[in-house]
């Protein structure tokens, strides 16, 4: 029923069966040449941005598809990522010049209207790229292995830590939202402007964050292939099916399950990081918890066990929720509702588990492959 | 008997756990030799599997202690006393059924127990070897690419018993190993079970007493949490307690 490759990775040495080759190299089409040759710099901004969420899916993959471990807070490490970049570009576009009109000028606006009068501590180590750069991956991975460390050496699992990552989740916006003269509040870290100098607004500056943000991508779905692949991929699977089994295999569960999870922290962060970049904000509306289960809505409709799946299922999700959402304002919560129960119900292994039942049938009709490993009998 | 301790493998004193009050085992001792093969019988509630659970770390004592080769288990995690060299069996079969055989007895392959000895795991000659050689034992060459879900519930039980072989355990415990299996698979089973307890240590619980006979270096009658008799086959069966509670149904 799943789509880890069991029988196809058999062999070591092949990173991609056919099949995953083939799905990657069509994957690698729409976003690097299909999307850019169709799409107006408006129109790709969008999907970038709807591929920065795509980070997030195929971290959920790892984390709830082959280790059963479902977060409703993967918000918590989109935003932090997100933040922290935007920390980043925020202090470089309130140089004393632009800000003069400041009460306190060289410091954030949101700031100044907080009746701030100097730069916090904290906030001072942002103006390094360097350290952003990091800190970009580093603190939502610390925070995650907090969170992952207090719940899986109790053995807090399935839904308990779900809901206490979406509790996280509302406290982290909750937060973020009251310390508004640190944070920006609802608002915000608004009117981002330059990267190191570079204007990121340009329609240039876009489309070349696109293709960075596409490449990334390509990045973290190669790592998840990669650990899907490793031994550490079967025990993740062997953990969502037998969790107590496998402690006495000899493995330490809790720090296999903080592992992944901190994993798909460090996706999400990046995710989080390119979407400040290319949307030019960011807010506590991509921290809580309605984002973080669109998150996993996303992953869910693509295939919680396909990494491709879950792109192909974020881009989908997101690409009819503007266009619907552009028509029928109103309608939209609805059709994402049912959208989600119609997953569960009717295909729950998402596109990819459809793609896997009717397409690939069709395939193999078409073209009989007499070479194809045979399983054994 | 606690001077010569050194010569046991497993030494368990007093030991005790309640569940809300109900004392499951009750000030258990017992001691098992290393290369003994301990079978543990007593009627249904008499805390066989408990003991096990025991042993393993799957349940917490509340009180008592169990050594294996000097170690206290009783304060170490599940994996931690796999690592010491005690392997368990469990009742229902327990193999992770969307995994082929293959990785079944991968997973179990005593290497790469950490989160980057997993990462860097690779299926060299050596593993496949033994993978190989284990599959034979238990029958299931010609299944190694098969999901353990579609095998059948003897398979299954080999299959398990397989893990626990690659694990190489000097302690191996087995709660019920021919349950549920049909005559021929019963056969065949203590014929492998027989080859595998040959040199180690293990504790058997099972209610078949014509295969408790052909293996039991020893025997610990337990009732109601409580050691009721110990000794050979012979002795216990001729102890007029055990007959009262047991032999005698």
């Amino acid at each position: 029923m799943t789509d880890f490759p069991s029988m196809a990775t058999g062999r070591d040495g092949r990173f991609l069966n056919r099949t995953e080759m083939l799905g990657a190299a069509a994957l690698a089409l729409l976003v690097f040449v299909l999307l850019p040759l169709a799409l107006d710099p408006f129109r790709l901004n969008l999907f970038g941005k709807y591929l920065t969420y795509a980070f997030v899916a195929v971290g959920l993959v790892l984390c709830w598809g082959a280790g059963g471990i479902l977060s409703l807070g993967q918000g918590i490490f989109f935003g932090l990522g997100g933040y922290a970049l935007a920390m980043f570009l925020k202090l470089e576009a309130s140089t004393p010049e632009a800000t003069a009109i400041q009460s306190t000028p060289g410091i954030p606006d949101f700031m100044d209207w907080n009746q701030i009068t100097a730069l916090p501590g904290w906030w001072q180590p942002f103006h390094s790229l360097t350290f952003t750069i990091i800190a970009v991956v580093a603190v939502p991975v610390i925070f995650a292995f907090i969170i992952g460390t207090a719940m899986f050496r109790r053995r807090v699992g399935g839904v308990y830590f779900s809901i206490i990552t979406q509790a996280i989740a509302a406290i982290l916006t909750i937060l973020i939202i009251g310390q508004q003269g640190y944070t920006g509040g609802v608002n915000g870290i608004t009117d981002l402007r330059t990267l190191n100098g570079w204007d990121i607004r340009t329609d240039e500056a876009k489309t070349v964050l696109y293709f960075v943000n596409g490449a990334l991508l390509f990045g973290c779905l190669a790592l998840a292939q990669f650990v899907r692949r490793s031994k550490l991929g079967r025990i993740l699977i062997a953990m969502r099916d037998r969790e107590d089994r496998v402690r006495f295999s000899g493995y330490d569960v809790a720090s296999f399950k903080i592992f992944v999870f901190c994993l798909g922290a460090a996706f999400a962060a990046i995710g989080g990081a390119m979407f400040t970049l290319q949307v030019g904000f960011m807010s506590p509306s991509f921290v809580g918890i309605v984002p973080s289960i669109e998150m996993v809505i996303f992953c869910a409709v693509g295939g919680r066990n396909s990494i491709l799946g879950a792109v192909w299922g974020t881009l989908l999700v997101n690409w009819a929720k503007t266009t619907f959402s552009e028509g029928f304002p109103e309608l939209w919560q609805f059709g994402m509702g049912a959208l989600f129960i119609a997953v569960v119900l009717v295909f729950p292994d998402g596109l990819a588990g459809l793609w896997k039942q009717h397409v690939e049938p069709l395939f193999a009709r078409l073209k009989p492959r007499p070479s194809a490993p045979q399983p054994a009998e | 008997m606690s001077d010569s301790k050194d010569a046991f493998i497993l030494t368990v004193e007093d030991l005790t756990v309640s569940f809300d009050g109900f004392k499951a085992v009750n000030g258990l001792n017992f001691y098992v030799e290393p290369n003994e093969c301990r079978v543990i019988i007593g009627p249904n509630g008499a805390g066989k599997t408990t003991v096990l659970d025991l042993i393993c770390g799957r349940t917490k004592a509340t009180g008592g202690s169990v050594q294996f080769k000097g170690q206290e288990l009783l304060k170490m995690r599940e994996d931690q006393i796999v690592h010491a060299g005690v392997g368990r069996k469990f009742q229902n079969p327990s193999v992770y059924e969307d995994l082929t055989v293959f990785e079944n007895l991968e997973i179990s392959y005593p290497r790469g127990y950490s989160v980057f000895g997993a990462l860097a795991f690779r299926r060299d000659q050596a593993v496949r070897d033994r993978i190989a050689e284990i599959a034979e034992i238990i029958f299931l060459q010609n299944h190694l690419q098969e999901k353990a879900a579609y095998l059948s519930h003897g398979q299954k039980q080999w299959l398990e018993i397989g893990m626990l072989l690659i694990q190489d355990p000097e302690l191996l415990m087995l709660d019920e190993p021919v349950a549920g299996m049909s005559v021929a698979e019963r056969v065949k089973t203590a014929e492998l079970l027989n080859r595998i307890i040959a040199d180690r240590s293990v504790i058997v619980i099972e209610h078949d007493m014509k295969f408790v006979e052909d293996i039991a270096t020893r025997v610990t009658v337990l009732h109601q949490g409580k050691l009721l008799a110990e000794g050979s086959m012979a002795h216990v069966q001729a102890d007029p307690k055990v007959i009262e509670v047991y032999l005698g149904h």
